[in-house]
């Protein structure tokens, strides 16, 4: 389709006085006090005071448990996998043995069976998240359900972030996720239309499946986990997260450090432990 | 004054050209790394600043240095500084421009770079270095022109100026501070959870700083007729001298605390860097070599014997001046993600790409720098020559 001048002229300046309108609408909306996010919520999404996770590592056993619980999230996220280059992976759930989990609380006389021992890793979600204070425009911040929430298109690619966090729970995007490994094959396998893939240069991680709870769903990660990935709100002494750390002894990572992590870990496993 | 730049003899013209060749290089390999991504240098999902990050924190100390020059002159009426306060101003913008390049070629989306702005986020220490950064660059540029354009017609500089130097003094402080507090308010990374970052990277930057500008005296009163004098040059050795021995000596606190603690997190990033650590030892030769430097540098330094001669004063100067460029330009930085949060090493090496384009961005530094001394020589020439001629 081809315009004139005159035509196009026209076409901008209707344009130009229904943007007014459309400012004037947004301006009666702001004077209401609501919020884009307040609009229309779905009734199903599923709400909370202050996420949180449980994890029970005596319930994950073969390297199939925590495959699952890693795959049902990078799959839905389009987490590009590179095969061969572990400098540049993206990773936003995994597993790390009990001494790299927990640094500093090794000793010598721990089981190497214990020591060896995985547990599954991924952002806790501080209360007091040091990535959040360091990001230099608000990309990273905290939810008012304590979600730690990235957006990845006003991430600059500082990485400050990465420096920050305790956890090294963050991946920076070195190379195109879009595109292929080093195989010729593309490193999404197969991609998920309904989640955003992410540009070059961008930091991501988990994002406790802020999409799925909207929805009513529970995380992908706890989904699969049968029952080692519990899910729920810390702040409600009747959830079943709270119940658990209630009757059961529960760890966090780093907790000296103040950020005050939301994933407590059940170690349990045998009667000996 | 910008014409003084546009005259100059075979040899600066050729300089020039170099330097442009070198920026062409550099600029071409920005395009690659534009093109395929930070996937191009050695960073890695744990060692994730390098040598980019580690210049800009290096040179925002040489930037800061300008003010060892500007407090004896202006608040102390030291005279014997008058002739080089000039090229301690210049130094620092040419060291600013440097710091804002290399924080922009280490971005993963720079296009985004004016987000900072956009969105101003004031509990983040960066959004305050942009800030004080570029304030810094301001100052430095509104004062050492006002100042060289009221030397150039032979009358005092304008009285409005004078409150911009008194600040210049703080804000040049505030630039390494803040710096500083990029690393030392992070929880988790032990060689830089320390309350004496700040007064340390002052130290290492008003001694390599002012020890490069020693250098670059000696060079400009070989090539030109501006001569500082040897007064001035010797009183900057000591201000070198006493800076480095803070320095050296804040260093060693460090080495206590984090030995005699025995806290293991604290000695690990240490061990890596002078021992090695699970095998890993990419940076042991260079830091053991920055030890030898720190130490030789001193030595020369200290006896007046040796710091007096011009002959063996540049030795310690270089000695001092990269000694600091390696503790900071490499293992200050790196040391920090080595061992990464879960106590495995990953090492880091830059790429050739890497290392074109920080070349190139000192390449610019560099340009900037010539073409600031060569107005300011060429104002200091006309002035002394009209001296002459009263």
């Amino acid at each position: 389709m081809s315009i004139n001048r005159r035509q196009f002229l026209k076409i901008a300046g209707a344009s130009t006085v229904l943007g007014l309108g459309g400012a004037s609408v947004v301006n009666s909306l702001k004077r209401g006090g609501l919020e884009a996010s307040q609009m229309s919520p779905d009734p199903k999404g599923l709400v909370a005071k202050r996420w949180g996770f449980v994890v029970d590592v005596s319930k994950l056993e073969s390297e199939e448990d925590y495959k699952r619980c890693a795959d049902a999230c990078h799959n839905i996220h389009n987490v590009p996998v590179f095969k061969n280059d572990k400098l540049h992976e993206v990773k936003w759930i995994w597993k790390e043995p009990f001494e790299n989990t927990f640094p500093g609380t090794e000793h010598e006389y721990m089981s190497h069976e214990f020591k060896e021992k995985n547990f599954l890793v991924f952002c806790n979600h501080c209360a007091k998240p040091a990535c959040v204070k360091v990001c230099p425009t608000k990309a990273t911040f905290k939810r008012k359900d304590g979600i730690v929430m990235q957006d990845m298109h006003r991430c600059i690619g500082c990485r400050f972030c990465m420096a920050a966090c305790p956890f090294g729970a963050r991946s920076f995007n070195y190379l195109d996720p879009r595109g292929k490994d080093t195989d010729g094959t593309p490193l999404i396998k197969v991609e998920n239309k309904t989640f955003p893939t992410r540009m070059i240069g961008v930091v991501e991680k988990c994002t406790a499946c802020y999409e799925r709870l909207s929805i009513g769903q529970q995380p992908a990660c706890a989904e699969v986990s049968n029952g080692a990935i519990v899910f729920g709100d810390l702040e409600d002494p009747n959830s079943e997260v709270r119940k658990i750390i209630a009757t059961k002894y529960t760890i966090r990572r780093k907790p000296e450090l103040g950020t005050q992590p939301s994933i407590y870990y059940v170690i349990g496993g045998s009667e000996h432990a | 004054m910008l014409e003084k730049a546009l005259i100059g003899s075979k040899r600066y013209w050729i300089w020039i050209f170099v330097l442009l060749g070198i920026i062409g290089v550099g600029f071409i390999a920005y395009l690659q790394q534009w093109k395929y991504g930070l996937g191009v240098t050695g960073l890695s999902r744990d060692v994730s600043w390098g040598f980019y990050i580690a210049q800009f924190t290096f040179l925002v100390g040489v930037a800061a240095s300008a003010v060892m020059l500007v407090i004896p002159y202006y608040l102390h009426d030291y005279k014997k500084f008058g002739k080089i306060v000039i090229l301690g101003e210049f130094l620092a913008i040419s060291a600013v421009t440097m710091c804002i390049l290399f924080i922009f070629v280490d971005m993963g989306q720079p296009m985004r770079i004016m987000n900072v702005v956009l969105h101003p986020t004031p509990g983040s220490v960066m959004f305050w270095d942009s800030v004080v950064l570029s304030g810094y660059l301001f100052i430095n540029l509104i004062v050492g022109w006002t100042t060289l354009g009221a030397d150039r017609k032979s009358v005092p500089p304008p009285a409005w100026v004078k409150p911009l130097i008194y600040l210049s003094i703080p804000w040049a402080v505030s630039i390494h501070t803040v710096t500083a507090f990029l690393y030392a308010g992070i929880p988790g990374r032990h060689l830089w959870l320390t309350a004496i970052m700040a007064a340390r990277f002052l130290a290492s930057a008003f001694a390599a700083g002012p020890a490069l500008l020693i250098l670059l005296v000696m060079f400009v009163r070989k090539v030109s007729k501006l001569d500082a004098g040897t007064e001035a040059i010797q009183s900057l050795a000591k201000i070198v001298t006493y800076a480095m021995i803070a320095n050296v000596f804040f260093f060693l606190l460090e080495v206590f605390t984090a030995t005699y603690s025995g806290i293991p997190g604290h000695a690990h990033p240490l061990k890596y860097l002078f021992f090695g650590l699970d095998g890993h030892t990419a940076l042991v030769p260079w830091m053991w070599t920055a030890t030898v430097l720190a130490f030789l540098g001193l030595g020369l330094l200290i006896f007046p014997a040796t710091r007096q001669n011009e002959g063996i004063l540049p030795i310690a100067l270089v000695s001092v001046f990269v000694a600091a460029w390696i503790d900071k330009g490499m293992g200050l930085v790196i040391g920090g993600f080595i061992p990464n949060m879960f106590e495995r090493v990953t090492e880091y090496t830059p790429t050739a790409t890497e290392l074109a384009i920080t070349v190139g961005v000192y390449a610019v530094g560099l340009l900037v720098l010539t073409v600031l001394y060569k107005i300011a020589i060429g104002v200091r020439e006309d002035t002394a020559g009209e001296a002459e001629h009263h």
